[in-house]
């Protein structure tokens, strides 16, 4: 009897014990991935603070035939911001590309307002004949890659004179459907029962928009903003096609152009490059989560 | 209702009819305006020039239709495209649920979305020197299997360099999933939260075992969570040219050669008469798919 109640009791501690395994093994494999994925970040911004003879002796091995292999060090033996302060206080083209970049980014964002929660807001709304049928229009254009549309763009640019300036690469990303799509997944969460009262109240369609429209469907025009922050800031197939003059690039094609002999300067770049957009990740992280979710949404 | 009342509520009904029209209309009308400025109309401008020569402008009839079809190019690029979706999107669907169920049940998930998420926010050009000090003769991977391989004693040195040859491919996919998992996960996470928690507490209740539950009440309810993944990885993958343009160039060897790269070059060496049936041809390809995903999702509509 002894015997048989002590088995017993092994079994349950031991089950126990496996579950408890079990569940930080899970948590284990579902964490390794997680911090692997932000081992770039880590690789750039130690990278950025080494001396460049020291990165040289460093890389040297990476592009070699025969052998050796690339070696780092979490703090660099000699440590420096020349890089950084090159970048920033003695190559003023710097500043011109980043510059671009803020302007095409928070141009299209802007346009994006503008044309899009209103358009957005008309969908959500008004039930008129034919809507839903341009709804899924919308649909399908915001699913067409760049490629696609590329030919189309460049005729009408073309016939308006406007390649080769930023307006080439801001104008059609304004009139872009996914943001529309987006803020529409926002507004769809207003009770129609508010707006009708409002209306009873006398209110004005604009006013609507305006008083309920605006502010309820904030985590909409939010999520689409931060959403597409994220893909312009990253913008490259666009500027490569549209774009000849270099003057005009946004950092995202200038990056690659740094050369491995430079290294320090190409991390340094990278890793001014990815604050803005780091700094808007983890102020968003919410809307991009809620923009996500309402991508995702069907109609 | 009489006759009279009947009228009176037909004229209320177009009236707001009207109204929601007018409405509609002016609200929508910058967007409106601006997508058939610059997407409708000059879509259908590439249309017509599909049918045409590029010069001259003659009509050419199906000629660069032909022309596109029989282009080993071309055959190349779709082949390529079509098997890195193939291998991509349902690889990026079951890692993202496999990450998705267990982080459901968490508690503190928070954090780990917030990492899983991140590389959203890192500029593919940032990322891609990474990968090169990664995945080039002298980097970080070939550095971690010759030191497993010293650690077992049973390989030497490995020097491959994986961005040559046929496993550039394969360095193209894993950059696909560890930029595009975030996403995933979030939307299987919203798809999962949706589930009514009856629904299972039901099932245990009638004595299913945990495996059962997920694979008899959960799955089925995920299916419209999978369509739209399955959208959005499909509209995601053409972005993944980026990371292949950067990598290799605008000629990369022929693993890596997709449909975007082949319709950059045609762009730059001015073959528009090709480009035009190639963009209509994929245009038309990609709106069956579209479709046919969205009439398979609303069949059976849960």
């Amino acid at each position: 009897m002894f015997f048989f109640k002590r088995e017993k009791y092994d079994n349950c501690v031991i089950q126990k014990a496996a579950r408890l395994v079990g569940q930080y093994a899970v948590k284990a494999i579902v964490l390794l991935p997680a911090v692997l994925v932000c081992l770039p970040v880590f690789l750039l911004v130690t990278g950025a603070v080494a001396d460049a003879a020291e990165l040289s002796s460093r890389l040297s091995p990476l592009l070699s035939e025969e052998s050796g292999f690339i070696h780092w060090k979490i703090v660099p033996d000699y440590p420096t911001f020349a890089h950084y302060g090159k970048l920033l206080f003695m190559t003023p083209q710097f500043f011109i590309l980043f510059w671009n970049s803020v302007k095409m980014t928070f141009g299209i964002l802007a346009g994006q307002l503008l044309v899009g929660v209103p358009a957005a807001w008309a969908f959500a709304v008004y039930q008129a004949r034919g809507g839903r049928m341009l709804f899924g229009l919308y649909v399908v254009l915001m699913l067409l890659p760049f490629q696609v549309l590329m030919l189309s763009d460049y005729l009408v640019l073309h016939d308006l004179g406007m390649l080769n300036t930023q307006g080439a690469v801001v104008i059609p990303a304004v009139f872009a459907t996914m943001p529309v799509f987006i803020t529409y997944g926002g507004f769809r969460g207003i009770p129609v029962q508010l707006i009708e009262a409002a209306r009873i109240d006398g209110a004005g369609e604009w006013r609507i928009f305006c008083m309920i429209g605006l502010p309820l469907g904030k985590s909409g025009i939010m999520s689409a903003m931060v959403l597409g922050f994220l893909e312009y800031w990253n913008m490259m197939e666009q500027p490569m096609a549209f774009l000849e003059d270099k003057a005009l690039w946004p950092l995202s094609l200038y990056l690659p152009q740094i050369t491995w002999e430079q290294a320090g300067a190409a991390f340094a770049a990278s890793v001014i490059m990815l604050i803005p957009s780091v700094f808007v990740f983890l102020w968003g992280q919410e809307h991009l989560e809620q923009g996500i979710i309402y991508s995702g949404l069907k109609e | 209702m009489t006759k009279q009342g009947n009228r009176h509520h037909k004229q209320y009904h177009s009236v707001k009819q009207n109204k929601n029209r007018r409405c509609f209309l002016l609200f929508a009308a910058p967007s409106l305006l601006g997508t058939a400025v610059f997407v409708l109309l000059p879509f259908l401008d590439v249309a017509g020039r599909s049918f045409r020569t590029v010069i001259t402008g003659r009509f050419a009839g199906l000629e660069n239709y032909r022309t596109v079809f029989t282009n080993q190019a071309f055959a190349l690029a779709v082949g390529n495209t079509l098997r890195f979706t193939l291998v991509c999107i349902p690889l990026l669907v079951v890692i993202g649920l496999a990450v998705a169920v267990p982080v459901s049940r968490m508690r503190g998930a928070g954090t780990v979305k917030s990492l899983y998420l991140f590389p959203m926010a890192l500029p593919t050009a940032a990322v891609v020197i990474v990968w090169k000090m990664v995945f080039y003769r002298g980097g970080f991977l070939n550095l971690l299997l010759t030191r497993l391989g010293e650690l077992a004693g049973a390989w030497g040195e490995v020097r491959f360099d994986y961005l040559g040859g046929g496993a550039s491919f394969w360095v193209l996919v894993f950059s696909y999933i560890w930029k595009n998992t975030g996403y995933t996960v979030i939307l299987w996470l919203a798809g999962i939260q949706g589930i009514p928690t009856e629904l299972s507490e039901a099932a245990y209740v009638d004595g299913a075992t945990r495996r059962q539950c997920f694979f008899r009440v959960v799955l089925p309810n995920l299916k419209g969570s999978l369509y739209t993944i399955v959208i959005l990885s499909f509209l995601n993958s053409f972005k993944i040219y980026r990371e292949a343009y950067l990598v290799a160039g605008s000629y990369p060897q022929k693993d890596m050669y997709l449909l975007q790269h082949l319709f950059s070059n045609w762009f730059v060496n001015l073959e528009f008469d090709k480009m035009a049936a190639a963009t209509v041809c994929v245009g038309l390809f990609l709106f069956a798919v579209i479709m046919l995903l969205q009439w398979l999702w609303d069949r059976k509509d849960i």
